[in-house]
């Protein structure tokens, strides 16, 4: 059995999930690891690393009233490797452009041909009802220089979409 | 010389106020060539501040020097440092001795000017840009017992703020 589950969760966002839904695992023995818990529309969702000796089947089972309550959907897959496996950004890359369908996929599979690893990505709808604009940030690692990725991704700024990409520093003290 | 250990979090002397030294003898010179000893053997780090060694004096050691293009003075001793001016603001990632295995976000400010002793009493004034600006005030506040953990935003909340207009 792997030490850890991966616990996605998404429901109609409300005060009280977090607490309710680690209290229930803390009462079950469970540690928790690395979280994304953030809302999306109008929507809570949560990606959880949940640890211990605790089966997927043990934790639904003791999920299952908050669960139902709430009205919230609830997955469990088993996990492979633990903590302390963070990947450090170097690149960074802001997009921003007149909503349309396709952004996402134009830009990273430019990236992706480049062997940028995307770390993190985030995004959202801006703008008003009838000019939506589309504003994502990606962060990740690519062993090409700045100027290469500036110069694939060119070619989008001709179609409408401002894509900028500038360095992560990080500094360590 | 020696290696000093570094205080790792949620070490309580990390959250102490360091005292201003006020001997600058020879026993100050020993402890600063062991600071930067320290600072040398460990991950690549541009900077370490005193209390990191459990030493609560107001002690700095700066090198931002080995990075490319970046705006800096060498290698910087400061002691009883203090930013007296500040201007602009920018988010940057940073991490720390004291906090192995962890980086974030924090707003920090773009241009100081800062005034410090060296390890011999000698006053000095500094203007500091971008990366070493980031660097200093990173380790100013080890001086005061804040980590960058206690200054860690978002990227989201850093955008939302800059859209707060005073009315």
């Amino acid at each position: 059995m792997s030490d850890w589950n991966m616990l996605t969760l998404v429901g109609a966002d409300r005060p009280g999930i977090v607490a309710r839904l680690t209290r229930e695992l803390y009462q079950l023995g469970c540690n928790l690891g690395e979280a994304s818990m953030i809302r999306l529309g109008g929507s809570f969702t949560i990606m959880l690393m949940v640890g211990g000796d605790r089966s997927a089947d043990e934790i639904r089972a003791a999920l299952t009233p908050a669960v139902q309550e709430m009205g919230l959907r609830l997955h469990l897959d088993p996990v492979h490797g633990g903590l302390h496996q963070h990947l450090v950004p170097n690149l960074q890359v802001r997009v921003a452009g007149a909503d349309r369908a396709g952004i996402v996929a134009d830009v990273t599979e430019i990236l992706a041909g480049h062997g940028f690893n995307v770390l993190e990505l985030e995004s959202d709808v801006a703008g008003d009802q009838e000019r939506p604009i589309y504003i994502m940030n990606i962060q990740g690692y690519c062993g090409e220089t700045l100027e290469v990725l500036e110069g694939a991704l060119a070619p989008l700024g001709e179609r409408g979409v401002s894509v900028d990409v500038s360095p992560v520093d990080v500094m360590i003290g | 010389m020696a290696i000093l250990d570094i205080l790792k979090l949620p070490d309580p002397r990390l959250k102490e106020v360091s005292e201003p030294v006020v001997s600058f003898d020879d026993a100050l010179r020993a402890f600063i060539a062991d600071l930067e000893e320290t600072r040398l053997a460990g991950p690549a780090a541009v900077g370490i501040a005193a209390p990191q060694v459990g030493h609560p004096q107001r002690i700095v050691i700066l090198d931002v020097s080995s990075r490319p293009k970046t705006p800096n003075h060498g290698h910087l001793v400061l002691v009883n440092p203090e930013i007296v001016h500040w201007e602009g603001y920018a988010t940057g990632r940073e991490g720390c001795l004291s906090v192995p295995d962890y980086t974030g976000n924090v707003i920090r400010a773009t241009h100081i000017r800062l005034k410090a002793q060296d390890a011999d009493g000698r006053e000095s004034e500094f203007e500091m840009e971008g990366f070493e600006a980031r660097a200093v005030q990173h380790e100013l506040d080890h001086l005061d017992g804040l980590l960058f953990v206690d200054r860690v935003v978002s990227r989201r909340t850093d955008l939302y703020r800059r859209k707060v207009y005073k009315t």
